[in-house]
C-alpha cells in the first residue's frame, strides 16, 4: 500500500510536472483529477471527454478501485473519489464531511449456461440455496417450480464467483445477506466473500469466460459487462413477488424507493414496483469544505460543475448508451440539493 | 595503466554489489510489511492454518492451503514433464545429435519457453480444460490438475534444453570405450551418460521447479480460485502466487499484510529448494 502510495504520487508528481509545462498560457482553466472505482470507467472517461469538451476543463480518472479512490481522496491528493460503496458512518468520522454524489447505475446479473434454455427465472431464496450448495441439481424440484415447462436437465450445478476483491461481489453478496439471514450469518457479504462452493475467476471477462466454457454453471457479473457482452442472464424474483429482467429501466426503478437525503443507501433487494432486485449506484465523493490542501477557487467550481454536468440530461442519456442505468428523478432532486451544500471558505458555490 | 585497472575493479564492484542489495531490499521490505501478519496470527500458525477468512470482525488468515496448492502444481507439472522432456533431452543430445532433426526438435522446444504465459492460460482454458471436463476427469474442468498440465508443458523447454547441453558435453572418449567394452547404447546410457551428467540434468531440473513454483497468470485462469484447502489432485484450489495475484488489488491492513507474508513464504520455499537442490548437486559430484 505504502509503495502504491508513493507510486501513485511520483505519477501525480510527473502529471502535474507535464501539466504545468503545458498550459503556461491558459492558467484560468483548472484541471480535475479523480481515482476510483473501474465499474463506471468507460462512463466517466466518456462523459470526461464531452465535458472537456464543452467547458475546456480537462478532467482525469484513474480507476484503481474504490478503496483506493477513498485513500486518495483521504491522502486529499485528488479532487474527487469515485466510489461503489458509499462510506460507512465509522469512516466518515476518519474525514472532513464529505458530498455523496450518485452518478449512474448498474446491477449484477446472474448469467448462466445450460443448453437449450434461454429463459430462466430464479428467486432469492434459490439464488442463496445454489451459491451456498444447498441446490446442487438444476432439475430441483423447487427450480422446477419456478420455471414450469421449462425443461431443466438432470445436470449438476457449478457456481462461479469473483477471485479478486469487486464491487460486484459486494453488490451480490449484500442482496443475499438481505434476502437470507443464514447467509448473513455464515458468510456475509464484502468485496471477498468465502463461498462455501463452485468456483472462483478473476474479474468479469474471468467469470463471464468461464461460464461460457462450462455446461451447467451459474455465476454473477456486472450488468454494464454482461448486456455489452449479449450473456444470457436469468429473471430475478423481486421483493414485490414479479419476476424481473435486468435493463435500464428495472434498474432504474430499483432506486426509485425511499432515499436518505445523502443517497447512502444500498439498494439492492428494493421494494419497489417493477424493480430488478440486485441493482446499485455509483457515486462520487468529493469534501463538502472545497478549500484543501492548497486547492484554488476555480478548482472547486470546477469540481461542483462537473458534478452539475454528471446529473444533467446529457450525461444521464449517455448512461444507456454504453450500457450503465439513469438515476431517477428522485436521486437526481436530491443530489441537486447536496450539491448546493457544498462551499468554498464557507461560502456555497452553488445557488 | 594500474588506475585503469583500480577503475574497472571499482566498476566491477558496484555492478556486482548491486544485485545483493537488491536481493536484500526485497526480502527487508517484505518482512516489514508481513510484519503484520505474523504478530497477529503467529509465524507457525500462519503457516500451518488453513483459514482464509475475510469476514470482517473474524478476519483470519492462514497460508497451508495456498502452500498446498503450491507444492502440489509444481510437482505434478514435474512428474507430467519428465517423460516428455528426457526423452528430448536424449534424442538432442545423445542419439540424433547434430542432425537436422535435433536441431528442428531443438528450436521448437526453445520456442515453447517464449511463448507469454498469458497464452499457455487461454489456450489450457479454452482446449486442455474442456477436455478434461470430456474425460471426466473433474466436472469444473479448472482444477489442480489442470493447471499443473499446463505448467508441465511451460516447464519442458527448461528441463530438456539445458540437459541436452550437459549431454552434448560428455567426452566422447567416454562413451567410445564403454562401447568399445561391448556396453549396448541403453546400458551407455544408464552407467555412462545419467552419472556423468546427473548433476548437470539435476540442475535443470531445479530451474524447471523455479519457473513452475511462481507461475501465476496460467494457473490463475487453471486453477479455480478456491480458498480451501484441495482434497484431491482434481479439485480446485489456489497457489501462494494467484492468491497474490487476485487479491491484491483490494487489499489494506491485515489481509495485505497476509498477502505479503505468503509473497515471502514463497520466497522462501524457492530460496530453500534451490539451496537443496544445489547441496545435492554438491554431493553427487563429491561420490
Amino acid at each position: 500500500m505504502k509503495m502504491k502510495k508513493k507510486v501513485l504520487s511520483v505519477a501525480l508528481l510527473a502529471v502535474s510536472l507535464l501539466s504545468l509545462s503545458s498550459c503556461g498560457n491558459k492558467q484560468k482553466t483548472a484541471e480535475l483529477s479523480g481515482a476510483g472505482a473501474t465499474f463506471p470507467l468507460p462512463y466517466y472517461n466518456e462523459s470526461f471527454k464531452a465535458y472537456q469538451r464543452e467547458t475546456g476543463v480537462k478532467v482525469s480518472y484513474g480507476g484503481i478501485g474504490s478503496g483506493g479512490g477513498v485513500r486518495n481522496l483521504t491522502d486529499q491528493i485528488v479532487d474527487f473519489a469515485g466510489s461503489d460503496a458509499f462510506l460507512k458512518d465509522d469512516e466518515m468520522k476518519k474525514l472532513p464531511e464529505v458530498v455523496h454524489i450518485p452518478t449512474c447505475m448498474g446491477a449484477v446479473v446472474l448469467a448462466y449456461k445450460i443448453k437449450g434454455i434461454k429463459d430462466l427465472k430464479l428467486s432469492g431464496s434459490l439464488v442463496t440455496d445454489i451459491f451456498s450448495g444447498k441446490v446442487t441439481m438444476w432439475n430441483d424440484a423447487r427450480l422446477k417450480a419456478v420455471n414450469p415447462g421449462v425443461n431443466l436437465p438432470n445436470m449438476k450445478i457449478v457456481p462461479v464467483y469473483r477471485s479478486d476483491g469487486s464491487g460486484t461481489t459486494n453488490v451480490f453478496t449484500d442482496y443475499l445477506s438481505k434476502v437470507s439471514p443464514e447467509w448473513k450469518a455464515k458468510y456475509g457479504s464484502g468485496k471477498s466473500v468465502n463461498f462455501p462452493v463452485g468456483q472462483a475467476a478473476k474479474g468479469n471477462p474471468g467469470v463471464a469466460g468461464t461460464i461460457g466454457q462450462t455446461e451447467g454453471s451459474i455465476g454473477y457479473i456486472g450488468s454494464e459487462y454482461a448486456f455489452a457482452q449479449n450473456i444470457t442472464y436469468a429473471t430475478l424474483q423481486n421483493k414485490q413477488g414479479e419476476f424481473v429482467k435486468p435493463d435500464t429501466k428495472s434498474i432504474s426503478a430499483a432506486a426509485a424507493g425511499d432515499m436518505p437525503a445523502d443517497t447512502r443507501i444500498m439498494i439492492t433487494n428494493s421494494d419497489a414496483k417493477g424493480a430488478y432486485p440486485i441493482a446499485c449506484l455509483t457515486w462520487i465523493i468529493v469534501y463538502k469544505e472545497q478549500s484543501y490542501a492548497g486547492r484554488n477557487i476555480q478548482q472547486a467550481e470546477a469540481t461542483v460543475n462537473l458534478l452539475n454536468y454528471m446529473l444533467g440530461k446529457e450525461a444521464q442519456a449517455r448512461t444507456i448508451s454504453l450500457h450503465y442505468a439513469p438515476l431517477p428523478q428522485s436521486a437526481i432532486e436530491m443530489s441537486y440539493k447536496n450539491l448546493k451544500t457544498i462551499t468554498y471558505d464557507g461560502k456555497t458555490l452553488r445557488k | 595503466m594500474t588506475f585503469k585497472q583500480d577503475k574497472f575493479k571499482i566498476v566491477l564492484w558496484i555492478t556486482a554489489l548491486v544485485i545483493p542489495f537488491i536481493c536484500g531490499g526485497i526480502i527487508l521490505s517484505l518482512m516489514m510489511d508481513a510484519n503484520l501478519a505474523f504478530t497477529k496470527f503467529g509465524f507457525f500458525k500462519f503457516i500451518f492454518s488453513d483459514q482464509w477468512n475475510y469476514t470482517p470482525g473474524h478476519e483470519s488468515y492462514g497460508a497451508l492451503p495456498f502452500i498446498t496448492g503450491t507444492l502440489l502444481t509444481t510437482f505434478l507439472a514435474l512428474l507430467f514433464c519428465l517423460p516428455f522432456s528426457l526423452p528430448v533431452a536424449l534424442f538432442n543430445g545423445e542419439y540424433y545429435k547434430g542432425t537436422k532433426m535435433a536441431a528442428i526438435l531443438g528450436t521448437v522446444t526453445d520456442l515453447l519457453a517464449g511463448i507469454p504465459s498469458i497464452i499457455y492460460g487461454l489456450w489450457g482454458f479454452y482446449v486442455l480444460r474442456p477436455l478434461v471436463v470430456m474425460l471426466g476427469l473433474s466436472e469444473q474442468g479448472s482444477g489442480i490438475l489442470t493447471a499443473a498440465l499446463v505448467l508441465a508443458v511451460m516447464i519442458i523447454p527448461y528441463a530438456a534444453s539445458l540437459s541436452a547441453e550437459f549431454i552434448k558435453m560428455i567426452p566422447s572418449d567416454l562413451k567410445e570405450g564403454a562401447y568399445s567394452l561391448g556396453a549396448t547404447r541403453a546400458e551407455v546410457i544408464r552407467r555412462v551418460i545419467f552419472p556423468v551428467a546427473g548433476s548437470g540434468i539435476f540442475s535443470a531440473y531445479i530451474l524447471a521447479i523455479g519457473r513452475a513454483l511462481g507461475e501465476t497468470m496460467t494457473v490463475t485462469m487453471l486453477i479455480g480460485n478456491t480458498n480451501q484447502m484441495p482434497q484431491s489432485i482434481v479439485a480446485t484450489g489456489n497457489t501462494m502466487a494467484s492468491i497474490i495475484a487476485n487479491q491484491f488489488g483490494e487489499a489494506d491492513g491485515l489481509k495485505l499484510s497476509s498477502l505479503i507474508a505468503i509473497g515471502l513464504l514463497l520466497f522462501f520455499i524457492t530460496a530453500l529448494i534451490n539451496l537443496a537442490g544445489k547441496m545435492l548437486i554438491k554431493r553427487a559430484s563429491v561420490q
